[in-house]
């Protein structure tokens, strides 16, 4: 999230789409309400009437798939009106930046942006560049009249999204379309704020990434972005999640979002060399300009002692990507499906139930020597030898069960979806032989490494030579325990020398040798800080010669009353409640909306009072400091040339649609998503047999794929079988009634479901044809209730088609048939 | 039967319109009393259990209702024991197994239950069950909590506030200040321990209009429980006078 949980209370305008706030997040309903006491809206776009739509105060449905037809709509309709923030958009973002003049997009090229391989499935983004002077400095035009300006070509593009035909391809009804149009695009005044609470409907589509960058531009547009009660807001729907990826658990990414070095970043100087953003701007703190100071900081982190200057600090060891290798989920199982890999660690996670295209998944799993299940329960993927279609005699795979220990069973930090890092309690002892996760790995550190040592092997560097430093020793050199507050320390950083800061004269000390370093500013590129993640540097300090952990605290002030509670636990970055909060003032350092005071500038005190700011700098019209420190250039992208499919979002239909055209354009998919081309990879757009548009979603009774919370029986009693959500006419056509057992099934697999028959859905009116629409939870499993009376997951269903940009896959729209079981 | 518990009298204090469906109270309640799970199956609806059981003290109601706005409106309504001031249940009670508390609770006493039922056909909200064992159960708003000056399970753990515990009264005026316009079970049978906020009318939810104890019951506490506590046993008695006042007795379904 930019913004909190809390802050949600601060909004004018909710637009919960892309997510359902209601069952899967059910805490952020508080604070939704108590805006909506003091007057404030709540919509809800989604493919189904949801609970969420059950107290919102305008819902309109659209079809599974069409986002951006709907968002782009709404990008027409605030520039055709005058909606939007024009102060904002001139000073903040790249409104004015002057596009070079050989940029095209779909407006000209039917559907595409210059630039495009059809062969490659690519774009050559040369095109998608700014235009500069002598300098190297963006030419501007704050008039934003010049036709090569951003906002003319954002104007462009979705001059072509009229209201009546997105009403066509979404199936929205015009009216509740205008309404959503004309009720959000309120709270582009100063005084008005609206906010965005997404979750995996906007996320797994083959444009989900285009589908937030719709929403950021609208924002941005409204000047929403830095505001209380604003942002763009992902609902994180695992306590945990906003922490696993910051600690970098995706392929793509090292620890606070560092890239993960591929073959071709030889050393550590190219690796930043060719890593760092720079910019001519003038005012651009350009942050990144700091990756040397936090790659160094981490190496020192992971190798320690080992890590010295005259090694690059141990860069050679860390594991590198082959240049242009994609190594996330959808790619690993398609390699394992070919043999590529002996074996399989799945930790915490039940691929069998939750991976797109699970046959595939599951079939994969067969080629394997071994697979180790690390999880609280035996489930569908230790399992898979034993499912349904499988013959235990032909496979061939070794499996192990680590038992871990859940979360109420061990200390530790999580970070939640407004970036908080709150400290946890143990609040009893690990049941049988479970282990917290930490422990195990340690177990199996010291294993691999005693290994290592006494057989050599292959590239044994990296694991022999990491810094463990995490607890008591035995005789052996053994961590015995993890002691998990030195792990949050590390993470934090130590100054690993007296460090001084030379501009001073005489040299003033900063940091004493041993200290954890306060703020991730003070972090070194000369090996002198460690730091295992730059993002967590604050969050475990010194404070008058004692270790403070920070996550910790439970201060229970709010001095601005906007729910701010900057003493309760800790947020990355340093304590900073809401990002890009510089944007919520005016030029002079004074709240756009003096109700909402974030962030104020002091004139006396020459300080900021309210939030951490984004950057220390002064006010804009006193220093010049542009307020999006992370942005190379200062300022937010209406314009983002960083993404696969274009610069400006623009609707595709999904891999699977009903329909043989889209409406946009004569380009009907995501002209660069990866298409896997095998036999387990079918997918099948306007067939006859796969008639309906399906969509998966989750329920407040059930997490996930269900592991945990169908073993739990008193949550199996709410919601004990899948099943498949249908409208009465298409259950009239069909010959269902409501709770018949049906047949769901796509070109990749079927699955049982109990059939709930419901004015909650209705069939859509797409370009004068009837489209149904389905959906079906995804919680469920053969495994367990054990008489297999819940079925089997939704996600036999889906297709494995991803992103373009993240290779997330598209469980969120696709084709099926219903039959009567 | 008004008792001096009224002056300080607590309650819950449900807010339908709030209700997001989530039923963490459900779970809750299952939680705090520890009773066992029930065996269901999906019959096409979010609802389950299906109604109010030996083992299922509150469960949210769903319902789908025509509105020319929407497609449809969705409502979520928690249900569960009313804990009436005036108790047809614990008026005909012949062993003293439901009471009321000090706050106002209509809690029960498992061990003196005699299984006679008659509580069950005494309840104008069809509330009270009976568990494996033939005793009574239903929702006693967490007795043992609310006296130890804690909320009733379902209200702490309700994360949008449509589940309120308080001073009764005050839990009433604050509803009327926030523009509530009906509230269910103000006066009905003297007054309920749950009262439910409304801005609309109540029979949209599904609620009982005009509740009242069956006059049978009025019979019973008036003229033959004190002969049956003098001359006879309590369950024989019980039945003879179940047959006398209400009629035959009639076996309820028990999913446990």
């Amino acid at each position: 999230m930019t913004n909190h949980w809390i802050d949600l209370k601060n909004a004018d305008v909710i637009l919960a789409m892309g997510g359902n706030p209601a069952s899967n997040h059910p805490i952020s309903m508080k604070w939704i309400m108590r805006a909506q006491e003091k007057g404030a809206k709540l919509i809800c776009v989604d493919p189904r009437f949801s609970q969420t739509a059950a107290k919102a105060d305008l819902y309109a449905p659209l079809r599974s798939g069409t986002d951006i037809a709907f968002l782009g709509g709404m990008i027409r309709y605030i520039l055709e009106n005058n909606l939007y923030f024009k102060e904002y958009i001139v000073n903040y973002t790249n409104a004015s930046f002057l596009v070079n003049p050989d940029f095209k997009g779909p407006a000209d090229l039917d559907g595409l942006y210059s630039g495009y391989n059809e062969e490659k499935r690519k774009y050559d983004k040369s095109s998608w560049s700014f235009q500069k002077d002598e300098e190297g400095i963006v030419l501007k035009d704050p008039s934003l009249e010049d036709p090569n300006c951003v906002f003319q070509l954002l104007r462009k593009q979705y001059d072509r999204y009229l209201p009546e035909k997105v009403s066509n391809i979404t199936g929205t009804p015009l009216d509740k379309l205008l309404e959503v149009y004309k009720v959000y695009g309120s709270t582009g005044t100063p005084d008005r704020v609206g906010t965005e609470c997404y979750a995996m409907g906007w996320t797994q589509h083959t444009v989900g990434t285009q589908n937030i960058r719709a929403m950021a531009i609208i924002q941005l547009l409204l000047g929403n972005v830095g505001m209380p009660g604003g942002g763009v807001n992902a609902l994180r729907g695992e306590s945990n999640v906003q922490g696993s990826t910051d600690y970098g658990i995706l392929f793509h990414i090292l620890p606070g979002y560092l890239p993960t070095p591929n073959a071709s970043l030889v050393d550590l100087a190219t690796y930043i060399d060719k890593t760092t953003p720079k910019t001519k701007e003038k005012g651009s703190l350009n942050w990144w300009s700091n990756r040397g100071k936090y790659i160094t900081s981490y190496l020192k982190a992971v190798y320690g002692e080992a890590a010295t200057k005259e090694n690059d600090f141990g860069y050679p060891w860390l594991p590198k990507l082959d240049v242009g290798v994609n190594a996330s989920w959808l790619m690993i199982f398609d390699k394992m499906l070919k043999g590529d890999f002996d074996g399989f660690f799945a930790w915490g996670q039940n691929p069998a139930c939750s991976g797109a295209n699970s046959n595939k998944t599951r079939v994969a799993m067969t080629k394997l020597k071994w697979l180790v299940n690390v999880n609280l329960f035996d489930n569908e993927t230790a399992s898979f030898w034993r499912g349904p279609g499988m013959n235990p005699k032909d496979i061939q795979t070794e499996v192990f069960m680590l038992p871990c220990c859940s979360f109420l069973e061990k200390e530790g930090s999580i970070t939640n979806s407004g970036r908080m890092g709150q400290w946890r309690y143990k609040a009893v002892d690990p049941i049988g032989q479970s282990m917290p996760d930490g422990e195990i790995i340690n177990d199996l550190y010291f294993k691999v490494r005693e290994l290592y040592r006494q057989e050599g092997g292959a590239n044994p560097d990296p694991i022999v030579n990491l810094s463990w430093e995490y607890g008591d020793k035995d005789a052996a050199g053994k961590v015995k325990h993890i002691d998990i507050h030195a792990v949050a320390k590390e993470i934090n950083g130590y100054y690993l020398e007296d460090v001084y800061d030379n501009k001073a004269t005489p040299p003033k000390l900063v940091g004493k040798k041993g200290d954890l370093v306060g703020s991730f500013a003070l972090l070194r590129d000369d090996g002198s800080t460690s730091s295992g993640n730059w993002l967590y540097c604050n969050s475990y300090v010194t404070k008058e010669g004692k270790p403070v952990n920070m996550m910790a605290r439970r201060g229970k002030d709010d001095p601005t009353g906007l729910g701010l509670f900057s003493g309760w636990a800790w947020t990355w970055p340093v304590n900073r409640r809401i990002i890009y909060n510089r944007a919520s003032v005016d030029l002079q350092g004074q709240p756009w909306d003096p109700k909402r005071p974030l962030l104020k500038w002091d004139a006396e005190s020459k300080k900021w009072l309210g939030d951490v700011p984004d950057g220390g700098a002064p006010p804009m019209g006193i220093s010049g400091g542009l307020p999006f420190i992370m942005k190379p250039d200062g300022i937010a992208s209406i314009f983002g040339p960083g993404l696969a499919e274009g610069p400006f979002p623009e609707h595709y239909e999904a891999l699977e649609c009903p329909l043989e055209v889209n409406s946009m354009s004569k380009q009907r998919i995501n002209p660069t998503i990866l298409i896997f081309g095998d036999e387990m990879d079918a997918f099948f757009s306007c067939d006859l047999r796969y008639p309906f548009v399906c969509t998966t979603y989750r329920v407040s009774e059930h997490w996930q794929t269900g592991c945990m919370t169908r073993h739990c029986s008193w949550l199996l009693e709410m919601q004990p079988q899948n099943f498949v959500e249908l409208s009465f006419e298409l259950a009239k056509e069909l010959g269902l009634n409501n709770g018949d057992t049906v047949v769901v099934s796509s070109g990749r697999g079927e699955v049982k479901a109990v059939a709930m028959v419901s004015e909650r859905f209705k069939p859509f009116r797409i370009e004068n044809s009837t489209v149904h629409q389905v959906g079906l939870p995804w919680h469920f499993g053969w495994q367990f209730p054990e008489d297999g009376s819940g079925y089997d997951s939704a996600n036999l269903l889906t297709p494995n088609v991803g992103d373009a940009n993240t290779m997330i896959p598209e469980s969120k729209a696709f084709m099926v048939n219903v039959r009567k079981a | 039967m008004a008792n001096d518990t009224s002056k300080n009298r607590k309650a819950i204090l449900v807010t339908p319109e709030a209700c997001i469906g989530c039923r963490a109270c459900q779970v809750a309640c299952k939680s705090w009393n520890q009773l066992p799970a029930i065996k269901t199956t999906n019959n096409g609806t979010y609802q389950n259990p299906p109604d109010l059981a030996s083992a299922a003290y509150n469960i949210i109601q769903y319902s789908e209702v025509p509105f020319k706005e929407n497609l449809v409106r969705w409502l979520f309504l928690s249900r569960r024991c009313m804990h009436c001031e005036d108790a047809g249940c614990v008026t005909i009670c012949p062993s003293g197994a439901l009471y009321k508390t000090a706050e106002g609770a209509v809690a029960f006493d498992r061990d003196k239950c005699i299984g006679c039922k008659l509580c069950v056909t005494a309840c104008p909200f069809d509330v009270p069950r009976y568990d494996g064992e033939g005793k009574v159960t239903k929702c006693h708003l967490c007795f043992d909590r609310i006296a130890n000056g804690m909320d009733p399970a379902c209200v702490k753990t309700c994360p949008t506030g449509a589940l309120k515990y308080g001073d009764r009264a005050e839990l009433i005026d604050t509803a009327k200040k926030e523009g509530y316009t009906t509230l269910y079970g103000e006066n009905d049978l003297h007054g309920l321990g749950s009262v439910y906020a409304f801005k609309e009318e109540p029979k949209l939810y599904g609620m009982k209009e005009n509740p009242a104890i069956p006059s049978s019951v009025v019979f019973w506490h008036n003229y033959l429980k004190p002969l049956s506590l003098i001359g006879l046993g309590g369950v024989v008695a019980a039945a003879a006078v179940h047959y006398l006042a209400i009629g035959p007795h009639k076996e309820k379904e028990e999913e446990v």
